[in-house]
C-alpha cells in the first residue's frame, strides 16, 4: 500500500514537472496560427507607449516575411532593460527615451548603435469639463488645482521637470506617479484637475473615446523632447531579422504609423 | 511521538519551501549591503516606512472594529442570501488589488456617489492619507473575517447557549464569552489583516496616487526606486522583508497567541 501511494505520489510529482517544462517552453509562441516549416519567431520589447503602433508595425512585419512570427511585450523601458540583463530572450528593444537605452548599451547587450526613430512631447490633459480652468502651463500652479504629474524618476516625469526648469513654473502636485497610464488615468476618472502626459498617451485616449478628456497643448513643451531609439539586442538567435525589424520601424511605412499615433519624427 | 510521514510528501514539501524561500534570500545577495544603511534612511525611505507603518496600524484598528461584528453575524446568524453576502464580503480576497482600487475609485472618488457627497460635505478623499487606509482596510478585512469567522464556526455555540441559560445578555455573552474563545484567531487575523496592509500595493497606487509622506508607501515606493535605483529598491525590500519578520516574531515572543487570549481573558474577566 504504501508502495504503491510513493509511486502514485512520485509519478504525479514528475508530471507536473513535465507539464511545467512544456508550459514554459511555448510561452505563447505557439497557437497564433503560423504554418509551415522554418517558422522563426521574433522577440521585440517595446516601451508601454509603443503599444499599437508597435502592434500595427508587427503586423505588416509578419505579411511582409512568411513563416515569421512577432511576439510583442510591452512594458515600462526600465522593467524591459531590467528583464534582458536578467537573460529575458529578446531580439528587438524599443526604449521610450535615450537613458533607458543607455542603459542596455553600457551592459553591452546592444548589437550597434541604437536609432532613434519617434519624438513624443508633453501635453496637458483635463477632464473633458476642465473643472480647475486649465488653459496654459503656468495655470497648472493654481493653487485649488489638483495636479497629477509622473515621478521625477521616470522618462515622463523627467520632461516634466526639464519643462519646470525652462518655464520658472513650480508645480505641486496631489500625486506623482511611476507610469504615465496613471496619470492618464487618474484624469480620464475625474480625480484630478490636470495631469501632464505625452501626446501619443492623449490623442490615443481621444481615439478610443473622444470625450474622455480634453488635451490642452502648450508651446513649453518643446522645451523637453523625448526620443525614442531601436536597437536589435545582443546575442539574439535572429539578428538578421532583428536588423530587419528595426529597418521596418524606421522605413517610411513605419514612420507613417507612428505619425497617426501622434508621434514626431527624430 | 509523530507518525512517520511518507518520503514524497516529504520531498514535495520541501520542494514548497525551498520555493518560498529561495527568492527572498537570491535578492538579499543582490543587495548592494555595504550601502544598505543609507539607502533606508534617506528621507524617502523613512517617510515612506513611517506612513506604511502608520497606515497599516490605523487600518488594522479599523479591520477588527468592523471585522469582528461581522465575522459574528456572519458566524452566528442565519438569513436568506447569507452565503451570497458571505462571498461578497470575502471578494476583495480573490480580486486583484487593482480591480479592488478602481472599485474604490469608482465609489469614494470625486466623481463616484459616495465621494460625491463627501465633496458636497467638504471633505476630499481623493490624494490623502485617507485613501490609503481606506484601501488597506478594503483589501486586507476579509483576513480578518475569514480567520475569525472560521474560528467562530468550530467553536460552536454551546458556550453562549449556557451563559444565556445562567441569565447572561447578548452584549455580555459577547465579551465574556464568544471574543474570549476565539482569541487567538481574533490575534492571527489581526496581523495577517496588517501584514497584508504592509504589503498593499495595487488597490492604493490606483485609488489614493502616489505622493512623497502623503500617499506613497514603502511598496510604493520600491517600485518607484526600481525604475532608476535598483540597489535601493533591494534594499528597501528588504528592510519590508525586516519589518514582517518582526511583526510574526513580536507576536510569537509575546506567548503567542495562547499569552493574548489569556490577557484579554483576564482583562475582560478583572
Amino acid at each position: 500500500m504504501t508502495r504503491l501511494s510513493a509511486v502514485l505520489g512520485a509519478g504525479a510529482l514528475v508530471g507536473a514537472l513535465a507539464l511545467a517544462g512544456c508550459s514554459s517552453d511555448d510561452g505563447g509562441a505557439s497557437g497564433q496560427g503560423s504554418t509551415g516549416g522554418g517558422d522563426r519567431t521574433l522577440v521585440v520589447f517595446a516601451a508601454a507607449s509603443l503599444t499599437g503602433t508597435f502592434q500595427a508595425i508587427a503586423h505588416q512585419f509578419e505579411q511582409d516575411h512568411a513563416g515569421v512570427t512577432v511576439k510583442l511585450s510591452f512594458a515600462g523601458s526600465s522593467d524591459l532593460v531590467a528583464q534582458i540583463q536578467e537573460g529575458a530572450p529578446a531580439d528587438v528593444f524599443a526604449s521610450a527615451d535615450e537613458p533607458t537605452m543607455k542603459k542596455l548599451t553600457d551592459a553591452g547587450l546592444a548589437a550597434g548603435d541604437p536609432v532613434p526613430f519617434a519624438t513624443n512631447v508633453l501635453t496637458i490633459v483635463t477632464p473633458p469639463d476642465d473643472p480647475a480652468g486649465i488653459t496654459s502651463f503656468q495655470d497648472l500652479a493654481k493653487p485649488d488645482a489638483k495636479v497629477v504629474v509622473c515621478a521625477p524618476q521616470v522618462p515622463c516625469g523627467h520632461a516634466t521637470t526639464e519643462v519646470e526648469a525652462a518655464t520658472g513654473v513650480t508645480l505641486k502636485p496631489v500625486s506623482e506617479e511611476s507610469q504615465v497610464t496613471d496619470v492618464l488615468a487618474k484624469v480620464t476618472s475625474g480625480e484630478a484637475d490636470a495631469g501632464l502626459v505625452y501626446v501619443t498617451d492623449a490623442k490615443g485616449a481621444l481615439a478610443k473615446d473622444a470625450n474622455a478628456l480634453k488635451q490642452i497643448d502648450f508651446p513649453e513643451a518643446a522645451e523637453a523632447v523625448n526620443t525614442y531609439p531601436v536597437v536589435a539586442v545582443e546575442g539574439s538567435k535572429h539578428a538578421e531579422l532583428a536588423s530587419e525589424f528595426v529597418a521596418a520601424v524606421t522605413s517610411g511605412a513605419g514612420r507613417t504609423v507612428l505619425q497617426d499615433a501622434g508621434f514626431g519624427a527624430p | 511521538m509523530a507518525p512517520r510521514l511518507p518520503w514524497w510528501l516529504v520531498t514535495v514539501a520541501a520542494v514548497g519551501i525551498a520555493f518560498v524561500v529561495a527568492p527572498v534570500v537570491v535578492m538579499a545577495t543582490r543587495g548592494d549591503w555595504a550601502h544598505f544603511w543609507s539607502l533606508v534612511t534617506s528621507a524617502e525611505s523613512l517617510d515612506a516606512l513611517r506612513l506604511s507603518l502608520v497606515t497599516s496600524a490605523v487600518s488594522t484598528a479599523v479591520c477588527v472594529v468592523v471585522g469582528v461584528p461581522v465575522a459574528v453575524v456572519l458566524a452566528r446568524t442565519r438569513f436568506p442570501g447569507r452565503s451570497v453576502v458571505r462571498a461578497l464580503v470575502l471578494l476583495p480576497l480573490v480580486l486583484p488589488p487593482v480591480v479592488c482600487g478602481l472599485a474604490l475609485l469608482y465609489a469614494f472618488g470625486r466623481r463616484g456617489p459616495i465621494g460625491h457627497l463627501l465633496d458636497d460635505a467638504g471633505v476630499s478623499i481623493a490624494f490623502t492619507t485617507t485613501a490609503v487606509v481606506i484601501s488597506h482596510v478594503y483589501v486586507s478585512l476579509p483576513f480578518l473575517v475569514l480567520t475569525l469567522e472560521g474560528a467562530l464556526k468550530v467553536r460552536g455555540t454551546g458556550p453562549e447557549l449556557t451563559a444565556a441559560s445562567l441569565g447572561a445578555g447578548p452584549s455580555r455573552t459577547f465579551w465574556l464569552v464568544t471574543l474570549p474563545s476565539v482569541a487567538p484567531a481574533l490575534a492571527g487575523g489581526t496581523l495577517l489583516a496588517f501584514a497584508r496592509s504592509l504589503g498593499e500595493f495595487g488597490a492604493t497606487l490606483t485609488f489614493a496616487g502616489s505622493l512623497q509622506g502623503v500617499t506613497r508607501t514603502l511598496p510604493l515606493e520600491i517600485y518607484l526606486q526600481r525604475e532608476t535605483d535598483p540597489d535601493a529598491a533591494v534594499a528597501l525590500s528588504m528592510l519590508l522583508v525586516v519589518v514582517a519578520v518582526l511583526v510574526v516574531a513580536l507576536v510569537h515572543s509575546a506567548g503567542g497567541t495562547r499569552g493574548f487570549r489569556r490577557g484579554l481573558a483576564g482583562g475582560v474577566a478583572a
